[in-house]
């Protein structure tokens, strides 16, 4: 009797340890916002002089995709109202590989697409020459929303993603999560975009329905 | 009878838990590790907008934070959405002097790509956050990344 008292209680009792340890676990848990560094990127222009008048562009306004949202956030998609941004990322991906009317280095461009892009185009004599000419504009009020602002920016990004992803052959996501930090991808990330530049262009909002 | 009972007393039935804390300690040790503990408290409010076409940054040490949104006291702030650098709300001039204090900060070498993540609240509408830009390309720092989270697709 003595003998085995003395085995007991030389032993250390560790079974509350896990619930200590998951006490701390669950303070942890319930503290942690993992940082997020997420999100869109985007390009400002740069700085305006103010002594220097803007340059004058003359752009063929079947080349410049508008996109316009109002201060209700009803949109105007070139020309035509709609309540929701949803199903624009076709459009605008419609209209980056439309090929009206493309030069020597376009259609040079558009041999080079793999035969799942190249059926894509659609040669309306109304929309976009070529991809290089093709911008996006976005133009908001000041009182519009930034959530649907984000949205529609959203959707231009990735009608262009998708666009760079099918041409390398990854889906948009795998495109996405290139780094460009070693060769490989890098390649990969530069031949998707290669003629095609990214442009979205944002219109400084003008004063309606804000302050 | 006396087999019976010894086998029961053997205890082989239980199941060993002694590694159990090893576990559960692994798991503290993981959140212990990537949570970080707010330096600043947020005055603004936060709920960041979703959106599908993320992209990560590779360099964390060139981002910094720029948070947008109506403030969280509003007998102090008012209603109107504020601009919160650090932790201080700041008006719009002031902001090329903030991103020239946190450009000095970085190495010599990496100020020309300093970024600005700018986390803005849903709810905000597009002027303030027009003159937030202005006042960035004032100061030259022209890669914004406005933070959003990944949306949950419904098909």
């Amino acid at each position: 009797m003595a003998k085995s008292k003395n085995r007991m209680g030389n032993e250390i009792n560790a079974g509350s340890m896990a619930d200590i340890a998951f006490l701390l676990l669950i303070f942890f848990l319930v503290t942690t916002t993992i940082a997020s560094d997420k999100g869109i990127l985007n390009v400002l222009p740069p700085k305006q002089d103010p002594n220097v008048p803007p340059p004058d562009i003359k752009k063929n306004e079947r080349n410049i995709f508008n996109v316009l949202i109002n201060a209700n956030n009803d949109l105007l998609v070139e020309g035509e109202y709609r309540r929701t941004a949803a199903g624009l990322d076709k459009d605008f991906k419609e209209f980056i590989m439309n090929f009206g009317a493309p030069d020597e280095d376009a259609a040079a461009l558009f041999n080079s697409f793999p035969a799942s892009l190249q059926s894509q185009a659609l040669r309306k004599p109304d929309s976009s020459d070529h991809p290089g000419e093709a911008v996006i504009s976005i133009k908001t009020n000041r009182g519009t929303s930034y959530a649907v602002f984000l949205e529609v920016f959203d959707l231009a990004k990735k009608a262009y993603f998708d666009v760079y992803s099918e041409r390398v052959g990854l889906t948009s996501d795998e495109y996405r999560a290139l780094t460009g930090d070693d060769e490989v991808s890098k390649a990969l990330q530069d031949k998707g975009k290669e003629g095609i530049p990214m442009a979205i262009s944002i219109a400084e909002p003008d004063k309606v329905g804000g302050n | 009878m006396a087999k019976f009972r010894k086998k029961k007393s053997g205890g082989s039935q239980q199941i060993d838990t002694s590694a159990l804390p090893d576990i559960i300690f692994m798991l503290l040790f993981f959140f212990m590790v990537t949570t970080v503990l707010r330096e600043q408290d947020i005055l603004v409010d936060q709920k960041i907008p979703q959106s599908t076409q993320l992209q990560k940054l590779q360099n964390k040490t060139l981002i910094s934070y720029i948070f947008i949104g109506k403030p969280k006291n509003t007998s102090l702030y008012g209603t109107e959405p504020r601009v919160q650098a650090n932790d201080v709300l700041i008006s719009s001039p002031e902001i090329v002097q903030w991103v020239n204090q946190e450009r000095d900060k970085l190495p010599e070498a990496d100020r020309t790509s300093i970024t600005i993540s700018m986390k803005v609240d849903k709810e905000v509408k597009m002027g303030p956050i027009s003159d937030v830009q202005t006042e960035l390309r004032n100061a030259d720092a022209r890669k914004v990344l406005y933070a959003s989270t990944k949306k949950t697709e419904i098909d």
